[in-house]
C-alpha cells in the first residue's frame, strides 16, 4: 500500500472512532433547552420524544469498546502499514514479497524472525513439528513391511485418510467412478508397499489418448468396445467382437498388453477383470474410447511430507492385505 | 390515486401500502417455505427429487432472495411508505413513481423466483442475479429514493422524524451498496463476471453483505420499530438523544464491518483487524436501538398482558438485542475461529431473521392491516397471540439447535489427536448434526405455521364489513 492510501485509511478510521467518541461526550449532556425527562415538544402522529439522558451503563460500554478498539489498533496492524507495537503478523507472506522471497521457504521464516516479528502461522507449524515432529520421524524410521503390523500407526494412517483422500477416494476407500477403489486387489500401477508410497509421494497422471491415438475410425469403436465386452468375460455379439480384436491390433496392445491384462508400469488397466475405473457398460466403454480419459492422483510429498505419506502408504496396503 | 376509506380523514396515499403490505405476508409464506423444504433437505437429502431445480445450491438463494428481497424489503415499502407519510403529515410524493416501484418491484421478484431455480447466478450471496435484473433493481430503488425524498421534502413538519432518518440511510446506502458490489462484465443476457478480482471482489462483496444485514435488515426496520413500538405502546420514545447518538454511531461504524466475514483468509491483516474492531465498537449504538424501544414501553408495561401485537415487537427487539450482542463477539478473532463456516452463523443470522427482521414486521402488520383496510383491529386477536407463540417457540427451536450444532462442528473440527491429525473426518461432524438439522426443520415448520395463521387472519381482516371490527378499550389509547 502506497503511503498516501495508508495515510487516507488510518485518518478515516480514526476520525470515525474520535467521531463516536466526541458525539458520545456531546450527548451525555443535556445541551437543549428542555429538562431531562420531558418532551421535545415535537409530535409526529402522534408521537412525542422525551429528552432521557443517556443510560449511564450503556455510555460506559461504548467507551469501553471504545478504548479496546484503540488499544488493539496500536498493538496489531490495523492502520494502513503501521505494523503495531507486537510486530504480529498472520503469514511472512508480506515478508516475502517485500524481498522478493518465496512465502514459507526457510529464507522468509529466518528473515521474520530476524526482524523481530511474530508470525503466527510460522509459531503454530514450529509448535506443530516440536510436538508432533518426533512421532512421525519414528514412524519414518521404521520400513514399511514392519510398520503395516502397527495397529496404531495404521489408525493414525487412516485418520489421515480420512482427512486427505476421502474427498476422491471415499470414506471406505472404495473409490467412485474416476477414482479407483482401493480396498480390492486390482492395481493401476501394482499394490506392493513401494509402489502404493511411490504413487503418493509423486502422484499419477493416468493419460488414455482418444482412441488410443491411433488411426481408428468412429466406425469401429462399437466392434471395439464389444470386443472389450467378451475379454471381460461377459455375453457378446462374436461378429462384432471379432471385428474389434482387428482394431485392437491396430495399436491397442502397445499399452494395455496382447492379452489385454494392462500394463502396471503404464498404469495402462487390465481389460480382462471386470473391474472398471469409469464404468464397464457398452455406452462408458464406447465414450472412453472415444474420447479418451485422463485421471490425475495428485503428489503429496510437498504437501504432508514423506513422513505422513509413509504412514498412508501402509494404511492404504493393509486395506486389501488384512 | 385517491383514498376514499380513510379511517383519520387525511388525505394519505394507502394504495401503495396495502399493495406492499399483502405482498409481504404473501412473499413470507413463499421464501419461509422454500427455507423448510431446504431444512428438509438437508435430513432428507431426495427431496431435491433428482432434478437441478430443485437443488439445494439453487434453492437456498431462492430463499435467501425472497425472504430479504421479497418478504423483508415488502415490509420496509410499505412501512415507510406509510410512516413517512404519517409523520411527515402530507400525501407520498409522485404517486405514480410510487406505483411504479411496486409493480417493479413484483417483477424483479419474480424475474428471481424464475432465474434462480434455472441456476442463473453471479455467484455472490445475497446478490446472485445477474445483471439485467441488477439494473431494473437500481433503476427501480432511485424511484423509490426520490418517492421517500421527495415526500420528505414536501413535509408540513418542522422536523424530520427519527423512523425518518434510518429508512432514510437505508434507501440510500442499499442503492449505493448494489451498485458498487453489482459492477461487472456481461459476456451474454444471463451470464457476467464480477468487475472486482481476488480479495478485491470478496472484500467488496462482504461489505456489501454485512450492510445488507446493517442497513437493510437493520436500520430500515429500526426505522419501523421507531414509528411501530411508540405507536402500539400509546408511549413517547424513550430518549431523543440517545437516537441521535445510536443512528449517527450505526451508520458511520456498520460500513466498517466487512471485513469480519473474511477472518483468517487471503485479507491483508491490517483489514481484518479494523473490521474486527469497527464490529466490536459497534456493540453499544446497536443495542441504543434496542434500549430506545423497550425503554419506551415505560408506563405500558401492563400492555403486554393483553396485546399480542405490542408483544411481538417487544421480543423482536430482544432477539434484536441477542443478535447484535451475539455478531460483535463473533466478530473477535478468537471467537471467529471457533464460529466461522459452522451452523453457529446460521443461528446468529437467523435470531436476526426471524426473532428481529420477521417478528417486527409481522407486529408492525398487525397494526398497520386494520388501518389501512378501515378497522379497528385484526379478524382475531386470539390467532394473533397463537401467531406470536408459534413464532417465537419456532425461533428458538432454530437458534438454539443451530448454536448447539454450531459449537459442536466447531469443536469436532478443531479436535486434534496426541499424534496430532484430526479426531474427526468432516463427515463424523455432518453426521453429529443430523439430530439438530431435525429440530432446526422443526423451528421452521413452527414459523412458517405462524405464516399461514397470519395469512388467514389477514384475509379475513380485509374481507370483514364495515365496523365489524371496532378497536378493543385497551388499544384505544395507541
Amino acid at each position: 500500500m502506497s503511503s498516501f492510501w495508508s495515510i487516507w485509511i488510518s485518518v478515516l478510521s480514526l476520525i470515525v472512532i474520535a467521531g463516536c467518541f466526541l458525539l458520545l461526550r456531546v450527548c451525555s449532556k443535556n445541551t437543549t433547552d428542555v429538562k431531562e425527562g420531558e418532551s421535545m415538544g415535537h409530535s409526529f402522529d402522534g408521537i412525542e420524544e422525551l429528552n432521557n439522558p443517556l443510560p449511564k451503563w450503556w455510555s460506559y460500554m461504548f467507551y469501553i469498546t471504545i478504548v479496546f478498539g484503540l488499544v488493539y489498533l496500536a498493538l496489531f496492524p490495523g492502520l494502513g502499514n503501521y505494523k503495531g507495537l507486537l510486530n504480529w503478523t498472520s503469514s511472512n507472506q508480506s515478508i516475502g514479497t517485500e524481498k522478493g522471497i518465496k512465502a514459507d521457504s526457510a529464507a522468509a521464516i529466518e528473515l521474520a524472525a530476524k526482524e523481530g516479528m511474530y508470525v503466527q502461522y510460522d509459531q503454530e507449524v514450529k509448535h506443530a513439528n516440536e510436538k508432533y515432529g518426533p512421532i512421525f520421524a519414528a514412524y519414518l524410521a521404521t520400513p514399511l513391511e514392519e510398520l503395516v503390523k502397527n495397529q496404531e500407526a495404521l489408525k493414525v494412517g487412516g485418520r489421515l485418510f480420512l482427512q486427505n483422500c476421502a474427498q476422491c477416494h471415499g470414506s471406505d476407500a472404495r473409490g467412485s467412478k474416476g477414482f479407483p477403489n482401493l480396498t480390492d486387489s486390482d492395481w493401476l500401477y501394482g499394490g506392493d508397499l513401494a509402489t502404493i508410497k511411490t504413487t503418493i509421494m509423486n502422484g499419477r497422471h493416468g493419460m488414455m489418448p482418444p482412441k488410443g491415438g491411433l488411426p481408428i475410425d468412429d466406425s469401429e469403436i462399437a466392434g471395439l468396445a464389444e470386443y472389450v465386452v467378451k475379454l471381460s468375460g461377459r455375453e457378446h455379439d462374436e461378429k462384432l467382437a471379432a471385428q474389434g480384436q482387428g482394431s485392437f491390433m491396430k495399436g491397442c496392445f502397445a499399452c494395455h498388453g496382447m492379452d489385454a491384462k494392462g500394463n502396471k508400469l503404464m498404469g495402462a488397466p487390465n481389460l480382462t477383470d471386470d473391474v472398471w475405473l469409469y464404468g464397464g457398460s457398452r455406452g462408458v466403454i464406447e465414450e472412453t474410447i472415444k474420447h479418451g480419459r485422463a485421471g490425475v492422483m495428485p503428489a503429496w510429498k510437498d504437501v504432508l511430507g514423506e513422513e505422513k505419506v509413509h504412514v498412508i502408504a501402509a494404511y492404504v496396503y493393509s486395506l486389501s492385505n488384512k | 390515486m385517491m383514498n376514499h376509506s380513510q379511517p383519520t380523514g387525511a388525505d394519505y396515499n394507502y394504495t401503495i401500502v396495502r399493495q406492499f403490505a399483502l405482498t409481504t405476508v404473501l412473499w413470507g409464506i413463499v421464501g419461509m417455505s422454500v427455507g423448510v423444504l431446504i431444512a428438509a433437505q438437508l435430513i432428507w437429502p431426495h427431496l431435491n427429487f433428482d432434478t437441478p431445480w430443485f437443488t439445494y445450491s439453487r434453492l437456498r438463494p431462492l430463499h435467501t432472495n425472497a425472504v430479504i428481497f421479497a418478504f423483508g424489503t415488502s415490509a420496509l415499502f410499505a412501512t415507510s411508505y406509510y410512516v413517512v407519510q404519517r409523520t411527515c403529515q402530507t400525501r407520498l410524493f409522485a404517486p405514480k413513481l410510487a406505483a411504479f416501484t411496486f409493480w417493479g418491484w413484483q417483477a424483479i421478484i419474480l424475474s428471481a423466483a424464475i432465474t434462480l431455480p434455472m441456476g442463473y447466478t453471479s455467484g455472490k450471496e445475497y446478490a446472485e442475479l445477474e445483471w439485467p435484473i441488477d439494473i431494473a433493481i437500481t433503476i427501480v430503488w432511485v424511484s423509490y429514493a426520490i418517492v421517500f425524498f421527495g415526500t420528505i421534502i414536501k413535509r408540513t413538519t418542522s422536523h424530520i422524524y427519527v423512523a425518518n432518518w434510518f429508512f432514510g440511510a437505508f434507501i440510500i446506502t442499499v442503492a449505493v451498496l448494489h451498485i458498487v458490489n453489482s459492477m461487472a462484465v456481461p459476456v451474454s443476457l444471463f451470464k457476467s463476471y464480477s468487475m472486482y478480482s481476488g480479495a478485491v471482489d470478496a472484500m467488496v462483496q462482504w461489505w456489501y453483505g454485512h450492510n445488507a444485514v446493517g442497513f437493510l435488515l437493520t436500520a430500515g426496520f429500526l426505522g419501523m420499530m421507531y414509528y411501530f413500538v411508540p405507536k402500539q405502546a400509546g408511549r413517547p420514545v424513550y430518549s431523543y438523544r440517545l437516537s441521535i447518538v445510536h443512528f449517527w454511531a450505526l451508520i458511520a461504524l456498520y460500513i466498517w464491518a466487512g471485513p469480519h466475514h473474511l477472518h483468517y483468509t487471503a485479507l491483508p491483516d491490517w483489514t481484518q483487524s479494523l473490521g474486527m474492531v469497527m464490529s466490536l465498537i459497534l456493540f453499544a449504538p446497536s443495542w441504543g436501538g434496542m434500549i430506545n424501544g423497550i425503554m419506551t414501553l415505560s408506563g405500558a408495561w401492563h400492555k403486554l398482558r393483553t396485546d399480542p401485537v405490542l408483544r411481538f415487537l417487544v421480543v423482536s427487539l430482544s432477539f434484536y438485542g441477542m443478535s447484535t450482542f451475539e455478531g460483535p463477539m463473533m466478530a473477535i478473532k478468537t471467537v471467529n475461529a471457533l464460529s466461522h463456516y459452522t451452523d453457529w452463523t446460521v443461528g446468529h443470522v437467523h435470531s436476526g431473521a426471524l426473532g428481529w427482521v420477521a417478528m417486527v414486521s409481522i407486529g408492525s402488520l398487525y397494526h398497520l392491516i386494520p388501518v389501512l383496510f378501515g378497522h379497528g383491529r385484526m379478524y382475531s386477536i386470539k390467532l394473533v397471540n397463537v401467531h406470536f407463540w408459534l413464532a417465537t417457540i419456532g425461533t428458538v427451536l432454530y437458534i438454539v439447535s443451530m448454536w448447539i450444532s454450531g459449537v459442536m462442528q466447531g469443536l469436532m473440527w478443531r479436535a486434534v489427536n496426541a499424534d496430532g491429525t484430526l479426531t474427526y473426518s468432516f463427515v463424523e461432524s455432518l453426521e453429529a448434526s443430523y439430530p439438530f438439522y431435525f429440530v432446526r426443520f422443526l423451528g421452521g415448520c413452527f414459523f412458517l405455521t405462524g405464516m399461514l395463521i397470519m395469512a388467514y387472519n389477514v384475509i379475513r381482516t380485509v374481507k370483514a364489513s364495515k365496523d365489524s371490527l371496532p378497536a378493543l378499550a385497551e388499544a384505544k389509547a395507541a
